[in-house]
């Protein structure tokens, strides 16, 4: 499932941020404060991730999607489900 | 029979350059059709024609440079006779348009053809490129068209500009667009030395310290601030959101937008432009947002009506101008219409207040801080809430500190009964 899951969450990050070079983020790296995503940023990446994977991440889990590695998991966790 | 002018797109804007037309002589246009991307220091803009009619003859050439208000193209009645004044039938002899590949019909849909790696002929879409990678590229004096792009759907980033410009030393580093500066009618920043990443926000910062000493010099500005409660406006939206599909959540600037726009209709001498000496109130609430584009600079899209559209569809309007902002494909209408403007610093970050430079023509700025947990007194208790500051930049030629109280109130309590938003 995570073969999937990473790339096409790496799109829609790359699509917000065409100018960010995901290889280099920090691990661990708070996603917001990493790439400068405001709000409207965040938003339309949980759209965007939610287009991707079917997964709707609801406003009280966004702190558990905060970085790369934990999104993942969230998503692994709530894929299919 | 009508000029089509270089618009102004945005106060601080003197010149823009032609990028690429959208149409050509021969072709029929009507209100509202995009018929040309141009360059501003900020961003490359879709601009909108506003007659119906004939395109009778392209007047600038692709590439160039003008200053605001040059005649680019003549519009034609539509009348299918011919032009009754014009001057002899244009079409491909005017020395001045492009003539040769008649750019096929406008692509449908916003989605560009992916640009080849081919020098030939002008792509008939529109190059996806990030606005970084345009003034990496204008710098560089590289040619867009000749460079591939790797990033979403084909885009040209700033990471293909760089290598194409390593990759063609034959370029010398500094192109003849910016070589030339000094013949264009444009007083625009000399070049920096080749490629120096100042260059750009160099021209940026030029250009942004020219429009607000102007509005400065011109508009004799007062401030108010405010601090309003958001506690229960916040947990609103959350329980709002909770039942919206994910695509439609709100976020509070959404409730900004509208609290505003319904402001004016209290304190209606906060919402328009002043003009030759005297202000001319608008009919409706067009407001504008600022939004920090990626790289720098700041870009104040409008939301149009934002007055008459529930606080779904200015949400959604919002959305799309901010992606369409940073992403460098605004049209024209967004842009030249706000007749008042937001400055909103967002959720995180810890600065209380943002005291604003009002965008001319327009009279009115109103700015939010970010939301901070601050302690606040009610009822003679004190306790902490998730609290905003409001403020205000007007114009004291059309409105003075009492009314801008009022109209500050008037937020606020807007603010604080989200569900009539």
């Amino acid at each position: 499932m995570s073969d999937a899951i990473r790339p096409a969450v790496e799109r829609v990050l790359h699509e917000l941020r065409p100018e960010a070079d995901l290889e280099t983020l920090p691990a661990g790296a708070d996603l917001r404060e990493e790439l400068d995503l405001d709000s409207m940023d965040f938003l339309n990446f949980v759209i965007g991730v939610h287009e991707a994977t079917g997964v709707d991440i609801p406003e009280a889990d966004y702190a558990r999607v905060s970085t790369l590695e934990t999104c993942l998991e969230y998503l692994e966790q709530h894929a299919g489900a | 029979m009508a000029d089509f002018l270089m618009p102004s797109l945005g106060a601080d804007m003197e010149a823009g350059r032609l990028v690429e037309w959208r149409v050509k002589p021969g072709d029929r246009v009507e209100r509202g059709d995009i018929i040309a991307v141009i360059e501003t220091d900020k961003a490359a803009i879709d601009v909108e024609v506003w007659e119906t009619g004939t395109v009778e003859a392209l007047l600038v050439e692709e590439g160039t440079r003008v200053p605001v208000g040059t005649p680019l193209a003549r519009i034609g009645s539509g009348a299918a006779t011919g032009p009754v004044a014009a001057p002899p039938e244009p079409q491909a002899e005017t020395p001045s348009a492009p003539g040769p590949p008649p750019l096929e019909a406008v692509p449908a849909s916003e989605r560009p053809s992916l640009p080849t790696s081919a020098p030939a002929p002008p792509p008939t879409g529109r190059l996806r490129v990030t606005p970084l990678a345009r003034v990496r590229a204008e710098e560089l004096g590289i040619d867009l068209a000749r460079v591939r792009g790797t990033g979403v759907e084909g885009a040209i980033t700033q990471a293909d500009v760089e290598r194409a410009a390593s990759s063609a030393p034959a370029e010398p580093p500094v192109g003849e667009e910016p070589a030339r500066t000094l013949t264009r009618p444009e007083p625009a920043a000399p070049p920096s030395p080749a490629g120096a990443p100042e260059a750009r926000s160099t021209a940026l910062r030029r250009a942004i310290a020219a429009a607000m000493s102007r509005s400065n010099r011109d508009i004799p500005h007062y401030y108010l601030s405010m601090a309003v409660d958001l506690s229960s406006t916040l947990s609103w939206i959350e329980r709002t959101n909770q039942q919206r599909p994910v695509a439609e959540r709100l976020l509070p600037a959404a409730l900004f937008v509208r609290a505003v726009a319904l402001a004016t209709r209290e304190v209606p001498e906060m919402n328009g432009h002043y003009l030759d000496g005297e202000f001319r109130q608008a009919e409706a609430a067009h407001v504008g947002f600022a939004v920090a584009v990626p790289g720098g600079g700041l870009i104040a899209p409008a939301i149009l009506e934002a007055d008459r559209k529930s606080l779904g569809d200015v949400m959604a309007d919002l959305r799309g101008l901010v992606s369409r902002a940073r992403a460098g494909t605004l049209r024209s209408s967004e842009l030249s219409d706000p007749t008042i403007t937001i400055s909103s610093l967002g959720e995180r970050g810890g600065v209380d207040a943002v005291f604003g430079i009002i965008n001319p023509p327009q009279v009115a700025l109103v700015g939010f801080g970010n939301i901070v947990d601050r302690p606040w007194a009610e009822g003679g208790l004190v306790g902490a809430r998730r609290q905003v500051t409001l403020s205000l930049s007007g114009d004291h030629r059309v409105s003075d500190g009492h009314r801008g109280s009022l109209f500050l109130a008037a937020i606020d309590r807007l603010l604080r009964n989200p569900e009539q938003l």
